[in-house]
């Protein structure tokens, strides 16, 4: 397998873009990156495009054609692929990138991750999320996605002594490196009470204990690394990508409160890079729900089970630190377009090691991660990132 | 071995109202109101129960009790003046849902307050003829009366089974009569969300002629006299109707005890007899002469002269709740939370 | 949602059946066509034999949830619970019957049949599990002989493991 080198980075502002298409973000966030990577359309080999429900949301499947179509690309007839995966669509269309860059079957490839979650009413928007769980088995006895994470949280709670206030420290750092975010849904700051006293949603999870309902995309060139240097000075190596499933319920789990998708793509992520958690100093984190960043920061293995909180709660992980999770604002301030995350996540992780991020820029940082989840666990995305000196 | 009864189950939902709530919203003495129809209270299905889950619950408890195996049920009856489709059955979901599908007849009966009772006739015939070996009747319902109006304050939910067989029979069904007429004291018509009813003319014309005439019958044919029965229950649609039913008919209040269950959860209607009749086998002891007198709005009575059997002592109740459990538990809510749950709050919208 | 998706599985929502590996003798709900448990599961393909759960379990975890999923808005504030049967799976499903300051992780609860939800005024009605506090005391085995298994056909809320 040949290394592959992150070329070129795009994202749109995050949030509720009303006037905006789904191809009009799409095309955006695309062409920024192809900019960003200097490289000509002639080159692309493929694309890839993440997107959780396109079909639900918008009416329209078969996406992957619409974006380069209305990129100018249809003339070049260029194979363009959906990737699906609940919130991981996107960390899972950069896999398929990765894997088609690192195998020689294309050199140089577009991953692109989109969603508009606001052209539907809230309502409709949660119940499609809840479609991303197990729909027969959980969502029609009434569960939404926020009331599944929620029983992960209680027992989190049960097992390790989670606290209230551990959890809500999650939100109240989110908004604060969200503030620092131009882009990002969310740039107001919050109070750890504020969090505390937002109206319930699922117990113990209230309004600000969970992401909301944002519209955005995303996009990044791939290219083999020993090409890289023709096109940027500082390109970054996707040094691990790697995709790992579980059972569809959460109730089916091994252990309610560990993602066992995340620690088997962890493992495998950091074996494939030779790395331990110890070398990343930047990760971007799925923490749609304030557990859920609890929950990862312990099965990515940067802290033993149970110790997360405490340690969010001390502000070891608001930059400073050994590691820094989140600068971007994470899903919970910088937004939620599902299908959008996972590439925007590896956006800012290459922002970050690039030395690009600006005033959140983290300082030293050569290694980075990112962490996708879909639905509860039933799909989880790692990627290894690393600056080439 | 004659037919008789060979298990049981009742339920009744968890909420309760009391009529001085009701009566507090509708500006009326709620209190004197109950107080005249001799309620303290009714019970209020949760937004997801109706007529088939009620149902469900009551034959599963008997069904347990009675250790008998649903795949061995000829046929069921769910008797109910409020199934939650007009059109499609609630015995086929009943069925399906305690296992009994698909080796049965099932239908829906409705005769007002009395198409449990009915049910159990049928199931009686079916099994004394050999057809089957056991059949179900339920008595069941979720029952409405019009905002402020006087059935408001009686018309509550519940239900109650019973396994019709000949073995291991726990009461014998000595004799069963009828008695019929066309008498519109009570109705509603197609399409109509609340009954109505006419007044005063539901009393002596309706239920005290049909309710003595059927009592008379019965012991007439059974060459019995009241004070031969333990227990007698009468169908119930408030507290008072049954209790000067059974004066005029000769019964005592100790005679009439266990079998009056209006006054704690309210009218239950095609259940309102036969959770009654449930609460007294609850505590029947063998050799004890059982009268029940059901009455249907439109109208008809249908009367059992029963007897408890030796096997009556080791029944097993230990599975679900004694009828008592529902009459002094129960959680009251207020009448907006009560609006709320039998959809009585226009949300807007189709 | 479509009647016959939510027909097709009316024996496992009204009655909790499910499915045990003759190999393995693990019970699984909803029932499955190979069992992840043995070793060789492909060779259980298609073997897997029909196993009705009793309805008795205790709550894993659970969450009071005010945010309602669509359909549930009536029922709000809800309890939503993972549930371990006494058989050994888990499943999904609303707590009703107690109030949300009383349930708790580790109660005991038995499978009651409520409705789900209904398609509008018009449409059908599902019903299916919910979960409601166990009476005490529940009854404990008897011994398995025909009576015993007609008492587990019967479904769930009704008999002892």
């Amino acid at each position: 397998m040949r290394e592959v080198a992150v070329l070129g980075i795009g994202q749109t502002r995050f949030g509720e873009l009303w006037d905006r298409s789904f191809r009009e973000i799409g095309i955006e966030a695309g062409f920024q990156a192809l900019l960003d990577a200097k490289l000509s359309s002639s080159d692309l080999g493929a694309l890839y495009l993440g997107c959780m429900a396109s079909g639900s949301l918008i009416d329209q499947e078969h996406i992957a054609p619409l974006i380069l179509d209305y990129a100018g690309l249809a003339g070049h007839h260029l194979p363009g692929i959906r990737a699906e995966g609940g919130g991981a669509s996107g960390a899972l269309a950069l896999h398929e990138g990765w894997l088609a860059v690192a195998s020689g079957a294309h050199d140089f490839v577009v991953v692109g991750g989109a969603e508009k979650l606001t052209d539907v009413p809230d309502t409709e928007a949660n119940r499609i999320l809840s479609g991303t769980a197990d729909h027969e088995w959980e969502a029609v006895f009434g569960a939404t996605l926020p009331a599944l994470w929620a029983m992960v949280a209680r027992r989190h709670a049960h097992e390790h002594g989670t606290r209230r206030e551990e959890l809500a420290s999650v939100a109240v750092q989110a908004h604060a490196m969200g503030a620092k975010n131009p882009l990002a849904h969310y740039r107001n700051r919050l109070t750890l009470e504020q969090v505390l006293q937002a109206s319930p949603v699922a117990e113990p999870l209230g309004m600000l204990d969970c992401a909301p309902l944002s519209d955005g995309a995303a996009a990044i060139v791939l290219g083999p690394m020993e090409r890289a240097r023709r096109f940027t000075d500082t390109p970054i190596r996707l040094s691990a990508s790697q995709v790992a499933c579980d059972t569809m319920a959460l109730h089916h789990r091994r252990d309610m409160t560990t993602l066992d998708s995340t620690v088997v793509a962890a493992k495998r992520a950091f074996a494939q890079a030779k790395r331990v958690p110890a070398d990343v100093r930047v990760a971007e984190i799925h923490d749609a729900y304030t557990i859920s960043a609890l929950v990862a920061l312990e099965d990515l293995g940067f802290v033993p089970k149970g110790a997360s909180g405490p340690a969010f709660a001390r502000g070891d992980f608001a930059g400073g630190g050994k590691l820094t999770v989140n600068p971007s604002g994470g899903l919970k301030a910088q937004g939620r377009p599902p299908g959008a995350v996972g590439v925007v996540q590896a956006v800012e992780v290459v922002r970050q090691l690039r030395g690009d991020a600006g005033d959140r820029q983290v300082a030293g940082a050569e290694v980075g991660l990112a962490q996708d989840v879909g639905g509860t666990g039933a799909t989880s995305v790692v990627h290894l990132f690393e600056r080439v000196n | 071995m004659e037919a008789g009864i060979v298990s049981y189950g009742a339920y009744v939902p968890r909420y309760r109202i009391t009529p001085e709530e009701i009566g507090r919203v509708w500006g009326a003495d709620g209190v004197a109101m109950g107080q005249g129809l001799g309620v303290k209270r009714k019970s209020v299905p949760a937004p997801d129960e109706d007529t088939i889950t009620i149902s469900t619950e009551a034959l599963r408890t008997a069904l347990v009790r009675g250790r008998i195996d649903p795949q061995e049920i000829g046929a069921l009856y769910v008797g109910s003046e409020s199934h939650p489709y007009a059109v499609k059955p609630t015995a086929t979901v009943v069925a399906q849902a305690v296992g009994a599908t698909p080796n049965l007849t099932a239908a829906d009966f409705e005769f007002a307050c009395k198409a449990g009772t009915a049910a159990i006739q049928t199931c009686l015939g079916l099994v004394g003829a050999g057809m089957i070996r056991y059949g179900v009747a339920i008595g069941s319902d979720t029952s409405q009366g019009a905002p402020g109006d006087a059935l408001e304050y009686s018309a509550s939910a519940g239900g109650a089974a019973f396994i019709i067989g000949r073995e291991k029979v726990l009461a014998k069904v000595l004799h069963t009569l009828s008695y019929t007429t066309d008498t519109p004291d009570f109705w509603r018509r197609e399409g109509q969300r609340y009954p109505s009813h006419s007044g005063r003319f539901t009393g002596e014309p309706a239920y005290f002629r049909h309710v003595t005439e059927c009592a008379h019958r019965i012991m007439e044919r059974a060459g019995t006299t009241p004070r031969e029965y333990a227990h007698v229950v009468f169908h119930q649609p408030n507290g008072k109707f049954p209790q000067r039913v059974g004066r005029q008919l000769g019964f005592t209040e100790e005679q009439m005890r266990l079998g009056l269950v209006t006054p704690s959860i309210g009218n239950t209607y095609s259940g309102a007899a036969l959770i009654g009749l449930a609460n007294v086998l609850d505590s029947a002891k063998p050799g004890d002469r059982i009268l029940v007198v059901g009455y249907g709005s439109g109208a008809g009575s249908d009367a059992f002269d029963l007897e408890a059997t030796e096997a009556i002592a080791g029944y097993d109740r230990s599975f679900g709740r004694p009828v008592q459990s529902y009459l002094d538990q129960g959680t009251e809510i207020p009448y907006a939370v009560y609006a709320k749950f039998r959809g009585k709050i226009h949300m807007g919208g189709s | 949602m479509s009647i016959a998706r939510f027909w097709r599985e009316t024996p496992q929502r009204y009655n909790l059946g499910g499915a045990r590996c003759p190999r393995c003798h693990t019970v699984y709900f909803p029932p499955r066509s190979v069992c992840p448990a043995c070793a060789q599961h492909r060779q259980t393909l298609g073997h897997l034999e029909p196993f009705q759960l009793s309805g008795e379990g205790s709550v894993v975890s659970y969450t009071v949830v005010h945010d309602a999923a669509e359909g549930f808005e009536m029922q709000v504030p809800y309890i939503l619970a993972i549930v371990r049967t006494v058989e050994g799976p888990q499943l999904t499903g609303q707590v009703v019957d107690v109030d949300p300051n009383e349930v708790a992780i580790g109660m005991r609860v038995r499978a009651t049949f409520r409705k789900l939800r209904e398609e509008g005024k018009a449409g059908v009605i599902h019903y299916g599990y919910k979960f409601a506090p166990a009476e005490e005391p529940i009854r404990r085995a008897e011994p398995r002989g025909p009576e015993e298994a007609a008492l587990v056909r019967a479904g769930p809320g009704t008999a002892s493991a």
